[in-house]
């Protein structure tokens, strides 16, 4: 079982290896002139007005919460798919409650204006 | 498992590294000869035969360009970040069948996947979901609002379109009834491929991979008009270069899964009726794999240069509440018809 995940690992490996190398490699290959104007953040060639790590948009937070939300549903979905004709119509009559429940929500996210963006 | 099976696993990671590098400057080029010949133009065709070398001279230049970390980013995330993106871009491939009957080599019968798990579409759906903390983190490293915006607008594109990207695979799953990736391809022998039997989940989960990887017309987060470069604005030299590698190396990686989930993998019809031996089974059916990635990123190609950006608004509205009741009623179409046929 655990051994075919062996493989996994390597290829992880190796790709981090390969990232981190290549990410550092312009370092150790590409001149180093830094001066102040070019060290500064861009913002359209005026000088940079306050940071960035600022507050933004709720909007962001609400998409994250519901997507969190949908995506443990889908997570359910995925033992039942597997198992789907070993269980016949019991299992097709539960998920389309699950479902309908699910939608109910979706149906009152979207009522509540919570995607909406303008 | 020993040395000898790490070794050939090695060896399989090795290959499959290279190919998708070649097949990354490649793609780099021709997608700079289709933009040119959509757009009446010539497109590169100065360094080596045709401007094949193109790429690689870019590569060249790439590396040895200054590596500017701005004095506001924070440096370690600002480095982590392309490292996240390029080594999810390339792991997702770990679970992708080339072929299906093994061959021998030193004694070993060797599958023609580099690991063969039993929950390889988890697998895809877990290292594409890590994707987005690469782009997420280089927008809030580099401590710029353009890169900032980009960033955050990727995040919440990818988590949109995962969700329907996750249940239009949902159809495919109970048709197979289970998640490996060989099982799936086994069962879409001949022409019973998934295109066939899941329409519908199909251009979903075609969309979905669209919008996944960033590509026109969902490229938002770096939607060059209004917001500079998006989340690679502060980046340069080779840093930038690995994002440019990680979005083609997904791009591969998308078509490699729509290929084996949809277009049924290396499936070849009426193949075993030639009765090839299985050297020759296994070659063939590589280059039809490769042949329908080809295709598929082809049409990735294709549809940038022909298709215009999306707003945001219509971008979250499509996700949200077009794609995501589709992928929900291909489902409950999927269930009945499997329960009633």
């Amino acid at each position: 079982m655990i051994e075919s995940y062996i493989p996994i690992f390597l290829i992880l490996a190796v790709a981090v290896v390969f990232g981190v190398v290549s990410a550092n490699m312009s370092w150790l290959l590409g001149p180093q002139r830094p001066n102040r104007a070019k060290n500064s953040t861009y913002e359209s060639g005026m000088e940079p007005v306050r940071t960035a790590h600022d507050r933004f948009s709720v909007k962001y937070y609400m998409v994250a919460v519901l997507f969190i939300l949908f995506d443990i549903e889908v997570v359910f979905m995925y033992p039942w798919a597997v198992q789907y004709r070993n269980l016949g119509l019991y299992g097709f009559v539960e998920m389309v409650v699950f479902i309908g429940i699910l939608l109910v929500g979706f149906v009152y996210v979207i009522k509540k204006g919570a995607l909406q963006w303008d | 498992m020993d040395v000898l099976d790490i070794a050939i696993a090695l060896i399989k990671i090795v290959v499959m590294f290279v190919v998708v590098l070649l097949t990354v400057a490649e793609l780099v080029y021709t997608e700079r000869k289709i933009s040119a010949w959509i757009q009446n133009r010539v497109g590169p065709n100065r360094v080596g035969w045709l401007g094949l070398l193109q790429p690689y001279a870019d590569v060249v230049k790439l590396l040895l360009k200054e590596d500017i970390v701005p004095a506001a980013a924070n440096r370690f995330i600002h480095t982590l970040a392309p490292v996240i993106s390029i080594g999810v871009a390339f792991s997702t491939l770990a679970v992708i069948p080339i072929a299906g009957p093994t061959i021998t080599l030193f004694g070993r019968t060797v599958h023609m996947v580099i690991a063969d798990v039993n929950v390889g579409i988890l697998y895809v759906l877990a290292l594409t979901s890590m994707g987005v903390y690469g782009l997420t983190l280089s927008g809030w490293a580099s401590n710029n609002k353009y890169s900032l915006l980009g960033g955050l607008r990727s995040a919440a594109q990818m988590i949109s379109y995962e969700l329907s990207m996750g249940l239009s695979l949902i159809g495919v799953i109970m048709i197979t009834g289970s998640l490996q990736l060989t099982d799936i391809v086994h069962h879409q022998h001949g022409w019973m491929w998934n295109l066939v039997l899941q329409p519908v989940g199909f251009i979903t989960f075609l969309v979905a991979s669209f919008a996944e990887t960033n590509r026109a017309p969902f490229d938002l987060p770096e939607a060059e008009p209004e917001l500079v470069g998006g989340y690679h604005t502060e980046y340069s030299s080779f840093k930038f270069a690995l994002f440019f590698l990680a979005e083609y190396a997904n791009m591969i990686t998308s078509s490699a899964v729509i290929t084996t989930l949809y277009l049924g993998g290396w499936q070849v019809p009426y193949l075993e009726t030639f009765g090839l031996s299985d050297g020759w089974m296994v070659l063939v059916q590589i280059l039809a794999f490769m042949l329908k990635v080809a295709f598929l990123l082809f049409f990735f190609q294709w549809v940038r240069w022909s298709v215009p950006r999306f707003r945001y608004d219509q971008l979250m509205n499509l996700g949200w509440k077009v794609m995501l009741p589709l992928a929900i009623a291909n489902i409950v179409l999927t269930g009945a018809l499997l329960l009633f046929l």
